[in-house]
């Protein structure tokens, strides 16, 4: 009887000491891509170094994740630990001081090694917030062969009327074959992305120094203007509905002469076991207009970063430097090639003889992310920072109206002029009620 | 008296009745064929042939456990229901059978709740449930959810009561049953087809609700409408997946519905034909 009262109190002794010591838990906010997606099913090597942590994943549709985790910030929830967001977010919730900064991370995550733009992108004042888990930049995806048999060429760094020429060279509707596809679905993160980023080409910008919008301006209307007659001649039908995904398709399936979207399509178009035309993908950089010397200037991270909220900012931070550290860009490596490496975000993988040999868009990617500006995206004087998008909090709505505007126009509801117009319109209203200048 | 109806209209209206239905059902069939396919296939366009592959449904099942969300829902939905029903019953009683010169305001007041875009009243909801810790939990939603729906039951089961003969009532009472007695064994058992059917409908709106069940949730209590949501990819190709998660999400409410579907339509014409 003696011996299991003992026992008991033995028991009920070392439960009171294991307590101090129980499972720290981090709730990790997160989108659902491929990237990702592998991150959750590697994480053994971190739970095995680190017991104490365990590990709850929350993976939602992109924008319902920003909805849910902007709630979460604003009324200092402290329902995360980690969050999934991008370079939009974090100058503008590192201003609210909803995030925790990153520059005590330690000397072997090795900082420095990080992309300058990425890094810059991804800093306030010099102070990080948030580290890249893969970035992008945008360029030029096309078909050699189908520019071989056109008898056309597309150079290293094409202008616009080379892009459009090359186009109309490659396109056969007869056989489905379309000379160029773009984004067309509105959304601020959709055709806005895209369309911003051609506007910055072409010498445009959103705002003036006074926050007036410029969609009144010569560089709107000829960006708008070159844009549908390219893709009302030489595009794919229906293209007022296709995004990301729907043109990675049409490009996979070989219907597309020219796409020009995110660089981190590249690994998609040339890997053999979902590409029909992986073989003839050839790359180039973001085209400008003759005479601007700006390549669009479009830079996305998908990074973690802390809020401010969270209970377990320590345990949060050792994550987020494994996550996106060197030694795991080397795991990923180790179990599915070089090829699937988070790409965009650190200089050593881009000096890397192995993965430079494995993914033949490296050297393009690499030139087009570092040819990225986001702190001056236009070549004239703007009020604001941001790539393919104004980051201000206002942007999301103002850049989705636009978006509905400029998908109409490419749908053949309005006339390009009239787009603009209402984009005008809706831009400045937007403006005012929200207060700029500021 | 009845009307003879050739056996050419008879063919007719069948033929009518079956294009409206597979009209009806058409996105869910087509949900189910998406499933069956390759994301290559499912983004190819309008195909009604699929492969019949099942990797969707293997690689949903690889990336999350579905028995966590399938029994979260599962809980939310009865208890939901429940919680409403014992909240609902007397009060549609009161508005049948004792109403006052107020009580038709009331209903519509209720009612018009209903028409409050949710998202007005996320940011107070949100902070209650931080505050009293249901954050992420069953029991929180299945209070919120029951407050969500409870306009709606009370107004199908105040007019299925009034249906109800009130003589019948005040039989019972004569005959000396209490108020509860005259609830219990009395209403409740004249009115259970109306009572199923509003059962089977807060049953299935609470399975399918996807706003305060994403946004009041993360890991712990979160339904199969979260589950769902996570499928979307903003870079990659997910109609097959997405599909073969919505599948397997709508699929027992939809088997439910299979077998409850005389008690259902019988209680939503319930007092139609007098």
């Amino acid at each position: 009887m003696k011996m299991t009262i003992r026992s008991l109190m033995g028991a009920c002794a070392l439960t009171a000491l294991a307590a101090p010591v129980m499972a720290e838990t981090l709730t990790i906010a997160t989108v659902n891509n491929g990237d990702m997606i592998r991150m959750q099913k590697m994480t053994a090597p971190f739970t095995e170094a680190n017991p104490d942590i365990e590990l709850e994943w929350v993976t939602l549709e992109e924008n319902i994740l920003r909805e849910r985790v902007t709630t979460d910030i604003a009324t200092n929830g402290g329902q995360y630990d980690v969050l999934t967001i991008g370079t939009y977010e974090v100058p503008i919730w590192a201003k609210q001081e909803w995030l925790v900064p990153l520059n005590d991370l330690p000397a072997e995550y090795d900082t420095d090694d990080l992309l300058p733009p990425v890094r810059q992108a991804l800093s306030v004042d010099d102070t990080l917030y948030a580290v890249p888990f893969y970035a992008e930049s945008a360029m030029v995806m096309y078909r050699t062969d189908l520019a071989e048999a056109a008898g056309v060429t597309i150079s290293e760094s094409p202008t616009w009327t080379e892009i459009k020429a090359a186009a109309e060279a490659m396109t056969d509707k007869s056989k489905e074959q379309y000379g160029i596809c773009l984004r067309g679905k509105p959304g601020w993160g959709e055709n806005m992305a895209f369309l911003t980023a051609m506007a910055n080409s072409y010498g445009a910008r959103w705002f003036d120094p006074e926050w007036k919008p410029q969609f009144d301006s010569a560089e709107w209307n000829a960006t708008l203007t070159d844009y549908l007659d390219m893709m009302t001649n030489y595009g794919p039908p229906g293209a007022s509905s296709n995004g990301f995904n729907e043109n990675l398709s049409l490009f996979q399936q070989g219907k597309c002469g020219i796409w020009i979207d995110a660089t981190v399509a590249a690994s998609f178009v040339t890997d053999p076991t979902s590409s029909t035309v992986a073989e003839n993908v050839g790359f180039a950089q973001f085209p400008n207009k003759e005479g601007v010397d700006n390549h669009g200037n479009w830079l996305w991270a998908w990074s973690l970063a802390i809020p401010a909220s969270s209970d377990a900012p320590d345990a949060a931070k050792k994550f987020v430097a494994w996550a996106t550290s060197k030694d795991y860009t080397a795991q990923v490596a180790e179990a599915e090639g070089w090829r699937a490496a988070p790409p965009g975000t650190r200089t050593s993988l881009y000096e890397n003889a192995d993965y430079q040999a494995a993914a033949p868009f490296a050297a393009m990617t690499l030139t087009a992310i570092e040819g990225a500006n986001t702190q001056k995206s236009s070549v004239q004087d703007i009020p604001y920072t941001g790539g393919q998008f104004v980051a201000i909090p206002e942007f999301q709505g103002i850049g989705t109206a636009v978006g509905q505007q400029f998908s109409a126009a490419l749908a053949g509801q309005m006339s390009a002029a009239d787009a603009l117009t209402a984009a005008q319109a809706n831009t400045t209203r937007e403006m005012a009620r929200a207060g700029y200048p500021k | 008296m009845a009307r003879a109806v050739s056996q050419n209209t008879k063919i007719g209206y069948t033929i009518a009745a079956w294009l409206v239905a597979l009209l009806i059902f058409f996105p869910i069939l087509y949900a189910i064929i998406t499933s069956l396919k390759t994301e290559q296939e499912a983004i190819a366009g309008f195909d009604l042939i699929p492969s019949f592959t099942l990797e969707s449904y293997r690689e949903v099942q690889s990336q999350y456990n579905y028995f966590r969300p399938f029994m979260n829902s599962v809980i939310i939905a009865i208890g939901s229901t429940v919680l409403a029903l014992i909240v609902a019953v007397p009060a549609a009683w009161a508005m049948a059978f004792a109403p006052t010169k107020r009580t038709k305001d009331i209903l519509m007041w209720m009612l018009s709740t209903k028409m409050m875009p949710a998202v007005a009243v996320l940011v107070p909801i949100y902070l209650i449930f931080l505050k009293t810790g249901l954050m992420d939990t069953r029991i929180g939603l299945v209070i919120v959810l029951m407050l969500m729906n409870l306009p709606i039951v009370v107004w199908m089961l105040y007019t299925y009561f009034r249906e109800i003969p009130g003589e019948i009532l005040e039989a019972a009472r004569m005959d000396g049953a209490t108020l509860g007695q005259e609830i219990v064994h009395v209403l409740t058992p004249m009115a259970v087809p109306g009572i199923a059917s509003t059962l089977l409908l807060n049953v299935i709106l609470a399975w399918n609700e996807a706003f305060w069940t994403i946004q009041l949730t993360t890991t712990n209590a979160a339904p199969l409408s979260a589950f769902i949501a996570s499928f979307s990819s903003p870079q990659g190709l997910f109609w097959a997946k997405l599909s073969a998660a919505s599948v397997m999400a709508i699929a027992p409410i939809l088997i439910m519905g299979w077998f409850s579907q005389k008690q259902l339509v019988r209680g939503l014409t319930f007092g139609a034909v007098k």
